[in-house]
């Protein structure tokens, strides 16, 4: 009865394997011939690979939170989340990674873009504060020379509760005149009151427009408007003004933002190391294959089952949990695939004492395998507390590694108590009948 | 196998191994990288060069920045794939621009400067210095966490051994052998940056607590094995012949289990990518003593440890 339950287990874990096998290829042809269903899983569900693997930036902003209240700061933060995503959307990333991260006591927003080609842009308009606001104008007693720079450098600004926040919509439009771009505004019905008593007060006067604290445009008001629409005509070229106007719409930064860090990869470096890592990976495979079968011949060829079993349920579960690989994950990924031979080492050497002290071959591997499995146990578990603790404290760049390497562990102990156990008391069996 | 008798040789062994590296580690300091002080690497190659500038050399592109650019602190050095490597301080993404617009109209005068065929970049890294210390912080809080969770567990792994020393005995002489194992791959790294300036970033400290987790492994596939002979043999032998009875029965283990690793390690330094090479060397070496310690190391230390109890 034992034997046909060892069977049965058998049989559902090949299946296993070979469904994560389909699950995990990621390409879809064989010699040049698309084999469905091989790659069904890249179609689904395809790798997402880090940015040292595709390239990309990883940047990080800080803002000063030290003039806001504690519960401000966290509305502030996710407010400014939320901002930065909208503005990272812009650039046709597949999967960009917006989030904030604590640090002691301050608080940063980390933004991943895998695969963005211009980074320039990107760092150019997520930092933008992109704040607009109206202030009013007091003209400072002169000498009456009446040129625009003589006022603007002679005039004192107030400001005034018309900001962006009170922005409902932005929009390009043309100066049919003079054909230029111009940044049409649409005030929300507080921002529309608000603007209608800022024109009605200052008819005649100039209302200047700032935007990130830098003097755009000062029309003279002439009547008062109300409706909240208003037209900002500046020196726009229309990419100036389309760039604006998609950062209006998506929010200006509640707070200037600082940018502490940058770590930029070029696609080219992150290909190459990609392939490298392949290579290595599968040599490293292959020379423990080698190894397994001439130190322990037959026994090995159950390792090595064992092993070409592990290495698609790992990556299986990996690709399952949506993972990012990262290089540092795949150096993680190709140590677990060292380790994971370590609990067959352990079973089989201690089944060969066994087999010495004279059990019989079927006693031994059982013997073998529970006087074995402390060891295994508490070993794997202590690579666990690195991988861990590792995962909790450091950078994703890291994070990655530390994830491979736990969930590597994990599926090897999985495998070494059901696969290698299982391959052995089936055939065993087989061999003694 | 008389690993016991024979113990002042190891201990000597490991002690000279240990002084050099502490040495090193004085006199050397390790070298941090950007990671941990801030500052900015940046890897180019020049794809495509004007008449004047045949073959750009590290030390023009050096001197160019220092002298036309006024930066101070930079040093750049030649990189695989004739790209160069750019080390200087923590700029701003606006400074960033400025030089590379002006290292491209340097690099090719007549050409129109937006071309970006004639640079790539390959890599920038700017961080900021707060943030390169609180990963310091961060980095050496998590050695020690690895150290003590690693010492821990084994105690309590351990617990229900008495005699003839106690179970927490166990994880001071886990943790000894950890300090061990990480303080001569320490070592190797201080002489490596200062002999071919290589630098110690954040896989370093991955490296580490890779080789404590690993170097464990077959110090718990010994003490494991001492255990179960303790239970059956107390009676019959003394302390000292169950001990190298038990290294000699997982003598093969420890090494295959090791080897398995160590393997793998080869295939990965010397097929795997560049920017991973001394992150698998730090593992390498660190499997290599970690092994060592655990079959020479840490069986003796528990000898030495009963026997202190005896007088």
């Amino acid at each position: 009865m034992k034997k046909q339950n060892s069977t049965i287990l058998l049989i559902v874990v090949i299946i296993l394997a070979a469904a994560a096998v389909l699950f995990v290829y990621p390409h879809a042809k064989i010699f040049g011939v698309g084999v469905y269903p091989l790659g069904f899983g890249a179609k689904y569900m395809p790798w997402r690979l880090g940015l040292d693997l595709i390239g990309g930036t990883q940047l990080i902003y800080e803002i000063d939170t030290s003039q806001m209240a504690s519960d401000d700061e966290k509305s502030v933060l996710n407010g400014l989340r939320d901002i930065m995503e909208k503005r990272v959307n812009v650039f046709g990333v597949s999967e960009p990674q917006v989030f904030i991260s604590k640090t002691g006591n301050k608080n940063r927003v980390v933004v991943e873009l895998a695969g963005i080609k211009d980074v320039k842009e990107a760092v150019a308009q997520i930092g933008r504060t992109a704040m607009l606001d109206f202030r009013e104008t007091i003209e400072m007693p002169s000498d009456n020379t009446a040129t625009s720079t003589d006022l603007e450098n002679k005039t004192q600004f107030i400001k005034t509760d018309l900001t962006g926040r009170y922005l409902k919509k932005s929009y390009i439009s043309t100066d049919a005149a003079a054909g230029q771009p111009q940044i049409g505004l649409q005030f929300s019905s507080e921002g529309a009151k608000i603007f209608e008593d800022l024109t009605a007060k200052n008819i005649g006067k100039p209302l200047a427009i700032f935007i990130d604290d830098q003097l755009v445009e000062m029309p003279v008001v002439k009547d008062k408007i109300s409706g909240g629409q208003a037209v900002i005509t500046g020196q726009f070229t229309t990419d100036e003004a389309t760039k604006l106007v998609s950062l209006f719409n998506a929010g200006a930064l509640p707070a200037p933002v600082n940018l502490v860090s940058q770590q930029t990869i070029g696609a080219s470096l992150g290909s190459e190391s990609l392939q490298k890592s392949l290579w290595a990976g599968t040599l490293g495979l292959s020379v423990i294959i080698v190894f397994m079968l001439a130190y322990y011949h037959r026994l090995g060829l159950f390792a090595v089952v064992a092993l070409l079993m592990y290495v698609p349920l790992t990556l299986a579960v990996l690709k399952g949990i949506s993972t990012t690989m990262t290089l540092s994950g795949i150096a993680g990924f190709v140590l677990s695939i060292g380790m994971a031979v370590d609990a067959n080492v352990l079973i089989f050497e201690r089944s060969k004492e066994e087999i010495k002290k004279g059990l019989s071959k079927f006693a031994a591997i059982e013997e073998g395998f529970r006087r074995a499995w402390p060891s295994i146990r508490d070993s794997n578990i202590s690579t666990i507390i690195s991988a861990l603790i590792l995962y909790a404290f450091t950078t994703s760049f890291v994070k990655g590694f530390a994830l491979t390497l736990l969930i590597g562990v994990l599926v090897s102990m999985f495998s070494a108590i059901t696969i290698t156990r299982t391959l052995l008391r089936v055939f065993v069996k087989m061999t003694n009948d | 196998m008389n690993i016991i008798s024979h113990r002042a040789i190891f201990f000597l062994v490991s002690g000279i191994l240990i002084l050099a590296s502490v040495t090193a580690f004085a006199v050397f300091g390790l070298k941090p990288g950007i990671d941990f002080t801030g500052g900015t690497l940046w890897q180019i190659t020049i794809t495509q060069t004007s008449a004047d500038l045949t073959q750009a050399s590290a030390e023009e592109i050096r001197k160019f920045f220092e002298v036309d650019l006024g930066v101070k602190n930079i040093t750049v050095s030649p990189a695989d794939n004739q790209s160069f490597l750019i080390r200087l301080s923590h700029i701003s993404e606006g400074e960033h621009q400025r030089y590379l617009e002006a290292l491209k109209i340097r690099v090719n005068p007549r050409g129109n400067p937006r071309e970006s065929a004639l640079i790539e970049e390959l890599r920038f890294d700017s961080i900021g210095p707060v943030v390169g210390k609180e990963l310091q912080s961060k980095a050496i809080w998590a050695v020690i966490l690895v150290l003590l969770g690693i010492s821990l567990y084994v105690a309590f792994a351990f617990r229900k051994v008495v005699y003839p020393i106690k179970s927490w005995k166990y994880g001071i002489i886990t943790l000894l052998t950890l300090f061990h194992d990480v303080i001569i791959p320490a070592g190797m790294l201080a002489i490596l940056g200062h002999y071919l300036n290589v630098e110690v970033d954040i896989k370093f400290i991955v490296a580490l607590l890779v080789v404590m987790g690993f170097s464990v492994h077959d110090t718990i596939v010994v003490f494991d094995r001492i255990r179960e002979n303790l239970l059956i043999h107390r009676q019959r032998y003394v302390f000292s012949d169950i001990i190298n009875q038990s290294i000699k029965q997982t003598f093969a283990r420890s090494v295959n289990t090791s080897l398995t690793l160590v393997l793998v390690l080869l295939a990965l330094l010397f097929f795997g990518p560049a920017s991973l090479q001394y992150f698998i060397l730090t593992i390498l070496v660190g499997t290599i003593v970690g092994t060592y310690s655990s079959i020479f190391i840490a069986s003796p230390l528990l000898f030495v440890t009963s026997r202190s109890k005896e007088t």
